[in-house]
């Protein structure tokens, strides 16, 4: 194995990386397996100079979302349980994630009990999480200043930020303020142009190689504008990043998994860790879907993104919470 | 629904009444007294309920004479708020079952929408409550 720094190579953050490494069984002369969320997949056969570049690229993460501690109602009485059960399915990886990334919606109410909860609920996997607000974490009376003050220390503008970690360059945009009135397709998200030009001065220095994961709550494709499902100005966004050979976009919001790619980009949507709601069109509105008790584990779910070469796209796995 | 959201103001319906029956006279007399009537009639009646449902507010298009006050309730699953166009109202998130008012004092034209779900937009029309001049 390649010689590394492991603090270099972790951005400062304080993780032990060695663990990341076990699902490299043998790297350098042969084939890499990557054992992500139970499954074992062969990534291809690698020369030595490719090994070390996995190396170098080499990190897995885990994202959860929309966990909406607070919801009450019949599509799940008891989200402090389920998102329990996505720590516990991440707790047991037989490969462990470096960090934890929560694609926003922590809380169903912006009110510091149910983060409290949520943060404490977290806290049992033992890793560092990087959060950004879902529009139910900004619902406060004004608009957000209860997430920033505790989430949004060290953050740009209303909450943005990015990091870097195993030579993956993290970019954790906001879309959940600003909202437009307006009917139908007029009623999307917005990035604004503030967080824009912030976007385009981050990337600017970056080498076309550097793999690139770009976090944000609302989808930054239009999936469903009837129901707003889309980011009015990720068009200008994905502008900056489609230089870039590697592009995945992690979101939530909508509580259920679609995926599209567009070029080097790849766009995934998260399972909640609370409840579904229904596919685009196929209800009247948007609202939670209640489903029988007995199925709800099947909806609700924890994503794995494993890194093994900083050239190549992640591979993503998605596992339900069925025990 | 509330009696308020009439979409014809009181005014116009006694004028059309008035009117038909050709005692056109009669009205600039009568008026005082049928408005004094009138507004006893609103003060009983001065709240209109706007339901939230479905991602939707209903009725979005309401009509109310000044000093009414208007309820929103989410009846849905899902945390709505209510806010004017341009901030100069603004609720806090509304779980379900939660409630939202405001009395409008000032004739105008108001919208609103969701702030959280932006293609959920309402409109409320704030007529004079003074029946003439």
């Amino acid at each position: 194995m390649a010689d590394r720094d492991d603090t270099r190579l972790l951005g400062g953050t304080n993780i032990n990386r060695r663990g990341l490494l076990k699902c490299m069984t043998w790297a350098g002369t042969g084939v890499v397996w990557s054992l992500s969320g139970g499954v074992p997949r062969t990534l291809g056969l690698i020369g030595s100079a490719a090994a070390a570049q996995a190396a170098q690229g080499d990190v897995t993460f885990v994202q959860i979302s929309d966990s909406h501690i607070g919801f009450h109602l019949p599509a799940n009485p008891n989200p402090t349980t389920t998102l329990g059960e996505a720590i516990a399915k991440i707790k047991a990886m037989p490969t462990q994630p470096a960090f934890l990334v929560h694609t926003g919606d922590i809380s169903h109410l912006s009110k510091e009990e149910q983060w409290d909860t949520a943060d404490q609920v977290v806290k049992g996997a033992n890793k560092q999480v990087f959060f950004i607000p879902g529009e139910h974490d900004v619902a406060d009376a004004s608009n957000g200043k209860a997430y920033l003050a505790r989430y949004g220390k060290n953050t740009q503008g209303r909450g943005w930020y990015s990091f870097d970690i195993a030579g993956v360059h993290f970019i954790a945009l906001i879309n959940v303020f600003n909202f437009q009135p307006g009917f139908k397709s007029a009623g999307l998200a917005t990035l604004g142009d503030h967080q824009l030009e912030w976007l385009e001065k981050d990337v600017a220095g970056r080498s076309a190689s550097t793999p690139i994961v770009v976090l944000a709550h609302l989808p930054m494709w239009t999936i469903y504008p009837q129901w707003g499902w889309g980011t009015e100005d990720a068009g200008r966004a994905l502008s900056y990043l489609k230089r870039f050979g590697s592009v995945t976009v992690l979101n939530g919001h909508i509580h259920q998994i679609i995926q599209k790619v567009e070029g080097n980009v790849t766009f995934h949507t998260a399972a909640s860790t609370a409840y579904p709601q229904p596919a685009p069109g196929s209800a009247p509105a948007p609202g939670p879907m209640t489903v029988p008790a007995a199925d709800l584990h099947k909806y609700l779910g924890v994503r794995t993104v494993n890194y093994v070469a900083s050239k190549s796209a992640p591979v993503l796995t998605d596992s339900t919470l069925v025990a | 629904m509330s009696a308020t959201a009439n979409p014809i103001p009181r005014r116009v319906r006694f004028g059309l009444i008035f009117g038909a029956i050709g005692v056109t006279a009669l009205l600039a007399a009568e008026l005082p007294s049928l408005g004094a009537s009138g507004v006893v009639a609103d003060a009983a009646a001065r709240a209109a309920t706007i339901k939230i449902d479905n991602f939707a507010f209903a009725p979005a298009d309401v009509t109310i004479t000044a000093g009414t006050t208007v309820i929103w309730k989410n009846e849905d699953g899902e945390v709505h708020r209510v806010q004017e166009d341009h901030n100069g109202f603004s609720s806090a998130a509304l779980d379900t079952d939660d409630s939202f008012s405001r009395t409008f004092a000032t004739p105008g034209v108001y919208h609103y929408f969701c702030s959280i779900h932006p293609y959920m937009v309402g409109k409320i029309v704030v007529n004079p409550a003074a029946k003439s001049n």
